[in-house]
């Protein structure tokens, strides 16, 4: 992992870091279509804890899917504050709710550091590092492991 | 002109998507010779070509897609090793394929000596390792029709084409008939324009221009006379080999499609006809330069005849962004009526009028663009129609063919995509499904065999069924051959429908020998694949002696379906008013206790079990009481009824059926999804899934106990 860190060259990378259960997380803008504020979703039946349901996107069907719950921080009770952030993965469309968009960031990639190992295995599957900003740790998250982990359970 | 013409401009669409998925494959094995989906792509886009170009007889296509296939499929066996050299064969044939497909398609003599010399290369790399599939016996006749091409020696041809007045009013065009006969050399033609009446007196529908047209090339009369065909009977035409005609005439003018007719009438009324003529020619330099002899990709374009149509072909991808915008102004509007109640504005007669009206030019303009995509199976059906009759000239069973509910209308997409694998269910109930005449009428059947192709909507979704009365599956050998491909295992006990879907495993084929007709067993396994990539599923019923069923079942994707909108536990949803045969208020005296949950509705006299849609959806316990609820009574000839609690009944209309695939997955018991007036989304609920659920019992019973844990 750290080997990784170190080839990669100074590139910038730019990030929208938003906040779930008070902590501070972030992935990559071009991964980003748009952010909405919440709305109500439609219940999925036989669907895992995390997926909050379905919304409509200017006619498209497009699943949401609860980040505090899908890492572990308990279900989230969204309310008028909320966001949803509109992804594109592997050419799905997904929402991920968050608290809160708080910025867009521009960080160099070499400013990205490994998750230590001391923690645990499930927080490691969705967080490929840590970005750490004046007095914040902002995580980064694999999106596609999310996702995947998505599709697998429910398959 | 015919569907004909039409089939085989879809032919020849399809051979240039197949012929780029062969390229692609061919990169990817450029790159990874071990790729096996690569190998399997261009092995199946080969394939179909073979198929396609069978059905239209372009024997030469198909003796060439063949030896190419033979080749592919030693390397998807695994004897043949895929080394560079092969890689490069391989490219030299998609190259040949894509040429023969291009001489096809113009109509012309194929390039006989490259396609045989790479078929000797194939011959060769494959005779030592593949047991070469029968070598169809296609050469002679495409010698045949190469004989008139061979003849080295030019000739001058001098026709004589006078139109009947009604030559237009059958659709004909005379320039793009002239342009089709540059694929036999120079041609130059002449309009003779005497006998056009001034324009006072020039009607634009009868044609009064007569032409000469000379030909320099190889040809022989009855070419010629065959590029003619179609008019043979609204003209006449004097055909003579090195005469003298054009020399008399004042200067070659131009074929120019499309403008003959205009052109003719400003002619009349020139006082100078000569010079007009004159004029036409040097301002035209550049379209006579067109009428070089053909080669650019241009002229090979409009060499076949093109068929007078007011069709045009348009991008899914258009419509489908259409009917999205529409069904937004679908759902805003019915928002801004909601808010307009909400304001108590809606006393003010003229915004409520004008809002009236919007409301119908919206539907109106949802149901037009929903009608483009919806269209009626006939057209496939008639193209299947011609797959029975190749189907049965080349296994020598006589067929008779039958087709049930060809107006069903199914979504454009659907259709297309349904062609390919319903040409393989067909080819494969006539070589496989049915017997030999003899065989049928030992087993007391009449010699010809019957094959039924039926389409209709039942439940939301489209059933089509693929019937032949052939002998069924024979499931010993079935198995046997299954146990020998290694698919299953010597010791393995399967249900009879077990071994039926053996026949939808990769590489299995149930004919021992290698048929040119339905080919290698990538019939069933892409039927089903295909099948699946549309939503849908395909089942097999087989009785031994009576027959087998092909049933494919898909969802209406992008159809409108007519629903019912009811609330269960707090959430909307949609329930396809066809699978509802009444709704019933319940009383007490109805309803009977059966076990410690079951509960039976009594219902014209029979005993109907009642299952909670909330329940089956987990979205809570089943309701003690159910007085205050609605059960709708659910039916289609497949199944047992049973009586669905709902909590109320909201509304009956049209609904926009959404895919739930596209972001997300398939859930079970829900077809789709819809947007409801107020924009959020309303699932539509899948009556067959729950309907089989109940059918296989313990199935159920699982469920619902699954449902209880989760609710509880």
């Amino acid at each position: 992992m750290s080997e990784a860190i170190l080839e990669q060259t100074a590139r910038d990378l730019e990030v929208v870091a938003f906040r779930v259960a008070g902590q501070d997380y972030c992935f990559d803008l071009g991964s980003v279509r748009e952010i909405r504020g919440w709305t109500t979703t439609t219940a999925l039946p036989h669907a895992q804890p995390y997926v909050k349901g379905v919304i409509n996107l200017r006619g498209a069907v497009v699943p949401v899917i609860d980040l505090s719950e899908r890492l572990g921080l308990g279900a989230a009770e969204p309310g008028a504050r909320h966001v949803i952030i509109i992804t594109v993965i592997n050419d799905q469309t997904v929402g991920l709710l968050a608290e809160v968009v708080s910025d867009i960031l521009t960080v160099a990639e070499r400013d990205l550091q490994p998750i230590p190992d001391v923690v645990d295995e499930t927080v490691r599957r969705f967080i490929s590092g840590v970005l750490v900003k004046e007095d914040t740790m902002i995580r980064r998250l694999d999106l596609v492991t999310i996702l995947d982990q998505q599709q697998r359970h429910a398959a | 002109m015919t569907g004909r013409e039409d089939f085989r401009s879809s032919f020849f669409e399809e051979c240039e998507e197949l012929l780029e998925a062969t390229q692609d494959g061919l990169d990817v094995l450029a790159d990874d010779p071990h790729d096996s989906d690569a190998i399997n792509g261009v092995f199946r886009a080969v394939h179909s070509i073979k198929g396609g170009a069978g059905a239209f007889g372009l024997d030469a296509l198909v003796a060439f897609a063949h030896a190419f296939e033979s080749a592919l499929d030693g390397v998807r066996s695994g004897a043949l090793d895929l080394d560079d050299g092969l890689v490069d064969l391989f490219r030299h044939c998609g190259d040949n394929l894509s040429d023969l497909v291009s001489a096809a398609r113009e109509g012309a003599s194929d390039d006989i000596e490259a396609s045989a010399h790479l078929k000797e290369r194939l011959r060769e790399v494959t005779v030592d390792h593949v047991e070469d599939a029968p070598d169809p016996q296609f050469e002679p006749v495409t010698l045949l029709i190469d004989a008139g091409g061979h003849d080295e020696t030019l000739s001058r041809w001098d026709m004589e084409f006078t139109a009947n007045p009604d030559l237009f009013a059958s659709g004909n065009e005379p320039g793009v008939l002239f342009a089709a006969l540059e694929r036999f050399g120079e041609v130059s033609v002449v309009a003779d324009i005497q006998a056009v009446p001034p324009l006072t007196d020039l009607s634009p529908l009868s044609c009064t221009i007569s032409w000469q047209i000379a030909l320099f090339g190889q040809a022989t009369e009855e070419d010629l006379r065959q590029a003619f065909e179609f008019v043979e009977d609204v003209c006449e035409l004097r055909i003579s080999k090195s005469g003298d005609v054009i020399d008399q005439l004042v200067q070659p003018s131009n074929v120019q499609p499309g403008s003959l007719p205009e052109d003719s009438a400003t002619d009349a009324l020139m006082p100078d006809l000569q010079d007009f003529v004159a004029e036409l020619s040097d301002g035209d330099a550049a379209t006579d330069a067109a009428l070089a002899p053909v080669s650019s990709d241009e002229d090979k374009k409009t060499a076949p005849p093109a068929r007078a149509t007011s069709t045009i072909r348009v991008d899914l991808e258009r419509i489908d962004k259409l009917i999205n915008l529409v069904g937004e102004l679908v759902i805003k509007e019915a928002m801004l009526t909601q808010t307009m109640a909400t304001l108590d504005i809606a006393r003010m007669s003229e915004v409520s009028s004008a809002l009236d009206s919007v409301k119908q030019i919206a539907g109106e303009i949802q149901e037009g663009v929903m009608a483009i995509r919806a269209q009626p199976v006939k057209p496939m059906f008639q193209r299947m129609a011609r797959i029975v009759r190749e189907a049965s000239a080349a296994t020598g069973k006589p067929v008779r063919f039958v087709t049930i509910g060809d107006t069903t209308e199914v979504d454009k997409t659907v259709i297309e995509r349904l062609v390919d694998p319903l040409t393989h269910m067909i080819r494969n109930a006539i070589d496989h499904g049915l017997e030999t005449p003899e065989e049928r009428v030992a087993a007391g059947k009449t010699e010809e065999g019957t094959i039924t192709l039926s389409a209709a909507h039942k439940s939301g979704r489209v059933l089509i069924d693929v019937v032949d009365d052939g002998g069924g599956i024979n499931r010993d050998a079935v198995r046997a051959l299954a146990v020998k491909r290694g698919l299953v295992a010597e010791q393995d006990s399967l249900t009879p429908a077990e071994i039926d879907n053996l026949l939808f495993m990769p590489g299995f084929s149930s004919k021992e020998e290698v048929s040119e007709l339905s080919g290698r067993g990538v019939g069933l396994d892409v039927v089903r694949s295909e099948i699946q990539k549309l939503g849908g599923r395909v089942a097999i019923q087989s009785d031994p002696g009576e027959g087998a069923t092909f049933s494919i079942s898909l969802p209406l994707t992008l159809a409108v379906l007519e629903g019912m909108v009811v609330d269960v536990s707090g959430e909307t949803m949609v329930v396809p008013i066809s699978a509802v045969q009444e709704t019933v208020r319940p009383t007490g005296a109805d309803l009977h206790q059966l076990g410690i949950d079951g509960v039976l509705l009594r219902n014209r006299d029979e005993m109907v079990p009642v299952i909670d849609l909330g329940a089956f959806f987990g979205f809570r316990c089943p309701p003690q009481q159910l007085e205050d609820h609605v059960l709708l009574l659910m039916s289609n000839d497949q199944g047992p009824r049973y009586a669905l609690v709902v909590d109320d009944i909201q509304d009956q209309r049209q609904v926009v059926i959404k895919s739930l695939e596209t972001n997300y997955q398939q859930i079970n018991g829900v077809a789709a999804a819809t947007i409801l007036g107020d924009g959020r989304i309303a699932l539509i609920i899948d009556a067959d899934t729950i309907m089989r659920a109940l059918s296989a019992g313990g199935q159920l019973d699982a469920a619902l106990d699954k449902t209880f844990r989760r609710a509880g």
